[in-house]
């Protein structure tokens, strides 16, 4: 339906239309959202956890994490408030790295990702794997600030960043598909942006 | 929201039936539903702009109306210069025009007088929208869940839906109402004129009758980082307090 008297609007230039997702603008800024206060969590107090539904694969401290091998990441992110930011530049650890260090291959083919605050999502485990996944420390060179996520967050970049989780402290295979935090109040079960997955009985 | 329901919000047209002028940035517009939905205090609705050539412009925005407005909803509409949609709202948008939406959006930044109290409520600006939707649902279901809002403007104009506010104040019902401007000296007794910090909301959450089982903060980015550590260094517990950030 065309909107009376709307024309103009806020339109990209047309040589980076094929980066924007369908209901998506662009956005120079980096927008904070979350669910409740932002934590603040001290390196020495942060761990990450490996799980197989409710045990324990592996656990690393931030010292034992940082240990292992870093990869960069620039990647184009999509929020499903609809800003598009390109070319956000990140640097951390890739799952496959996670799971190498552990000594592992996937047991099941779905994770929840949860976070320190208690937020949860749920992301298939061939969306984190080849590569396309990092529990990133770095943005831009620079630990990641608390507002952001830090001192790690889950980058999922190809899915809506609320996959993204902020303040990341595990991750767990589980036998299902679980929705997370999100995902039980309204929002897509797998979230792909070019798909325009917002909320839940989106195609 | 169960996958049901979210699955009931398809796009659908919605008619402008009134629009008032709330504040000198803030314009209020009622749209009539052509697929009523149930909503809760708090939720939002996305709103697209469709041009002849096919390019499209969604935000979100939340609902100010009371769940009992029957059909209708109010959306309180901040008119941002560098913006896409609030422009056009606030300069080409008419009544009888039709707009493209869908909702009720959101599961988490919501409030029931089904739910427990006491509420603690702190907006900044147009963050108040979504509040004034609990304090309207609050007022229409008659609850005695007792209320405090802590509402922070820059200046007395700005205070958006002050009469309604006071008023609903003044009828000393267990809701209280607490205005703070932080560019202008403060005008009713019970208000300050500064920042929000932790004093305050200490102070704010002594007219509750016990400390609140849930708080509510909304705002922009700056204001709910700063508002929410005002909670938490009032001894509020991280886990009982929701927030809504509102752009960069």
């Amino acid at each position: 339906m065309v909107t009376r008297g709307f024309s103009s609007g806020r339109r990209p230039p047309t040589d980076t239309d094929a980066r924007i997702p369908p209901g998506q603008y662009l956005e120079q800024g980096f927008p904070v959202l979350s669910t409740g206060p932002t934590p603040r969590l001290r390196s020495e107090d942060w761990s990450f956890t490996l799980k197989h539904g409710p045990r324990p694969i592996k656990k690393w401290n931030w010292a034992e994490f940082n240990a292992l091998p870093l990869t960069r990441m620039t990647r184009d992110i999509h929020c499903v408030t609809a800003w598009t930011k390109f070319d956000t530049a990140w640097q951390g650890v890739l799952i496959d790295d996670i799971l190498a260090d552990a000594g592992i291959e996937p047991p099941t083919a779905f994770t929840l990702a949860h976070s320190f605050d208690g937020y949860a999502t749920n992301v298939p485990v061939k969306d984190l794997v080849a590569g396309k996944a990092m529990v990133a420390l770095l943005y831009e060179g620079k630990p990641i600030t608390p507002d952001h996520g830090g001192p790690a967050r889950l980058l999922v970049p190809h899915l809506y960043f609320w996959k993204s989780a902020k303040w990341l402290n595990g991750l767990q295979f589980t036998e299902r598909d679980e929705p997370g935090f999100w995902e039980l109040r309204g929002y897509h079960i797998y979230g792909d942006p070019w798909r325009e997955q917002r909320y839940s009985g989106d195609p | 929201m169960s996958e049901a329901a979210a699955a009931q919000s398809p796009w659908q047209t919605a008619k402008i039936i009134r629009i008032e002028k709330r504040t000198p940035r803030v314009t209020s517009f009622v749209f009539k539903l052509s697929r009523p939905f149930v909503y809760q205090a708090g939720q939002h609705v996305d709103v697209r702009l469709t041009a002849p050539d096919g390019y499209q412009a969604r935000r979100s925005y939340s609902i100010a109306s009371a769940p009992e407005s029957g059909g209708t909803i109010e959306l309180a509409i901040e008119r941002l210069d560098d913006g896409e949609v609030s422009p056009f709202f606030h300069e080409v948008a008419v009544v009888g025009d039709e707009i493209e939406l869908r909702g009720p959006l959101g599961g988490h930044f919501v409030w029931s007088d089904k739910d427990d109290g006491p509420l603690l409520l702190v907006g900044g600006g147009s963050g108040v929208v979504p509040l004034m939707a609990m304090v309207r649902h609050r007022a229409a279901r008659k609850s005695s869940v007792p209320v405090a809002l802590v509402f922070s403007a820059r200046i007395w104009d700005e205070v958006i839906f002050r009469d309604e506010l006071i008023k609903l104040d003044d009828r000393r019902d267990g809701f209280d109402l607490v205005l703070t401007l932080t560019r202008e000296a403060a005008r009713r007794p019970e208000d300050y004129s500064r920042r929000i910090d932790a004093q305050m909301m200490m102070q704010s959450m002594a007219r509750l009758p016990e400390p609140p089982k849930l708080a509510f903060v909304c705002g922009s980015n700056a204001f709910v980082s700063t508002a929410a550590q005002a909670l938490i260094d009032a001894d509020v517990p991280a886990s009982l307090i929701r927030t809504e950030r509102y752009g960069v």
